[in-house]
């Protein structure tokens, strides 16, 4: 592979997203994202365990046993993940509380697990880590977008600000209650995948 | 070929120690920021519990001390219903004292499913200017789904109309049982009654809607796809405001308020 470092970085937010093209992660994309600050704390969380569980499976890929890979991969990837949960813990509490097991889900998601074993097994670690943080960027980028709609239509806040006044509180906004369950999120990001979809052409699969 | 079973064995072993010490360098050195932390969101939750802050809203540490400051903490034994004197409230863990065979005694069964009870609970007590009991904010826990509910339920000087209700730990599935966390479920609880008209307790968490808090004072809206965590939060006051826990001591204050 002779892809330039630049590319491995910026191609997983609009070509090759981990979320959008490859529908991968999208249940800590529901889970989370009901508000922009949550959204916003997950996000770091993952690009730093992908970041750093990409170098590392990068730097050991020689040495690791075939036959055991992929439980080497999933025992770094789950060290980080804990190590980003106590950090979480200690410095940003209430966040943590809001985002409960999901951070410790971190361990599960796909993109995690697949850029492990389908890139920094193959790829030199500086390259790896580009790649983890570039499809963190890309998760990221979803996630945001989806917490920004969700807490603005949902509960007319943005990072818990208030910008449309909701009628409960003597406001004009009747608040979008269905961009705060689940679904809400599944129609975001349907909405996100078509509109991309329409600028990207060649990212649309055959019927 | 190097990749033999010796190797795999030593290579697992290896990668397994050099993660068990990042994994475990992280958890104790976190670990008083982390307890710290813990310490003051129980604050924050007694402080929910009594009204004086809002569900959502963010409140500086300072804030919390300070507020926090003006309660009276006491001792109180569940036995006997009575106040002790003395005593560290701010380092006595009630959790430690529960497990000690020394300072806690054992409960007949009960749909709470708690074993065991400290034979002393710290209580908070908000005082008007005149120095009378205003708020109680009382320590309750008991099972709901996938584990104990941790939390404070907080009663006029009456002793039976709700103040407020906070949940502090808990292992409820978020967004089902969790939403116990949840300001606008919290809101229906002011106002209700623990006790009817012989003081025995009647609140209870039911399906479905119950009406506003004056025309229907014993029932609470339960949490929809969340049967048993509301049947948890039922048991768990029936347990706590009953005889085994704190009805000996909220009778001694109820005889007390009418003596006076």
């Amino acid at each position: 592979m002779a892809e330039k470092s630049s590319r491995v970085l910026i191609d997983p937010l609009f070509s090759n997203n981990p979320i959008a093209l490859q529908v991968l992660g999208i249940c800590s994309a529901l889970a989370v994202t009901t508000k922009l600050e949550t959204s916003l704390v997950m996000c770091g969380a993952v690009i730093a365990v992908i970041a750093g569980s990409n170098l590392s499976v990068s730097l050991l890929r020689n040495h690791i046993p075939a036959s055991i890979r992929i439980i080497v991969q999933l025992t770094i990837i789950a060290s980080f993940v804990i190590v980003a949960d106590q950090i979480l813990k200690a410095y940003l509490f209430e966040v943590s509380k809001q985002l409960s097991v999901f951070v410790g889900l971190i361990i599960t998601n796909c993109i995690i697990m697949g850029r492990a074993e389908g890139f920094a097994m193959q790829n030199p670690p500086m390259k790896s880590l580009l790649d983890g943080i570039g499809n963190g960027l890309g998760y990221s980028l979803v996630l945001l977008v989806v917490g920004f709609f969700r807490e603005l239509l949902g509960s007319g806040k943005l990072f818990g600000q208030v910008v449309l006044p909701l009628v409960t509180e003597g406001g004009w906004y009747t608040p979008n209650g269905l961009m705060l369950l689940s679904p809400g999120a599944f129609f975001l990001i349907a909405f996100l995948i078509w509109g991309l979809r329409t600028w990207k052409p060649e990212q649309a699969e055959e019927d | 070929m190097r990749h033999n079973v010796p190797y795999t064995l030593l290579f697992s072993a290896a990668l397994c120690v050099v993660c068990a010490i990042m994994v475990s360098a992280s958890a104790v050195s976190l670990k008083d920021l982390q307890e710290a932390n813990k310490a003051l969101d129980r604050k924050i939750n007694v402080l929910e519990a009594a009204g004086l802050i809002e569900a959502d809203a963010k409140v500086s540490a300072a804030e919390v001390e300070g507020l926090f400051g003006t309660f009276e903490a006491v001792f109180v034994d569940l036995a006997t219903g009575k106040e002790l004197e003395g005593g560290d409230t701010e380092t006595y863990d009630q959790q430690r004292a529960k497990k000690n065979p020394a300072t806690s005694s054992e409960v007949p069964t009960n749909l709470s499913r708690v074993s065991r009870i400290p034979n002393k609970a710290v209580v908070y007590k908000v005082l008007d200017d005149a120095g009378v009991v205003k708020t109680l904010i009382l320590p309750i826990e008991g099972y709901g789904l996938w584990g104990t509910l941790y939390g404070f339920l907080a009663l006029e000087a009456d002793t039976s109309t709700v103040v407020g209700l906070t949940y502090y730990e808990h292992k409820e599935t978020p967004g089902l049982g969790g939403e116990i966390e949840n300001p606008r479920w919290k809101r229906l609880w002011p106002g209700r009654k623990v006790y009817d008209e012989d003081w025995q307790t009647a609140l209870e968490v039911i399906k479905g809607n119950a009406g506003p808090a004056t025309a229907d004072p014993y029932r609470v809206d339960g949490l929809s796809g969340a049967t048993i965590t509301s049947r948890g939060v039922t048991n768990m006051i029936d347990f706590w405001m009953g005889d085994r826990a704190f009805g000996p001591y909220l009778e001694s204050l109820r005889r007390e308020r009418s003596a006076a």
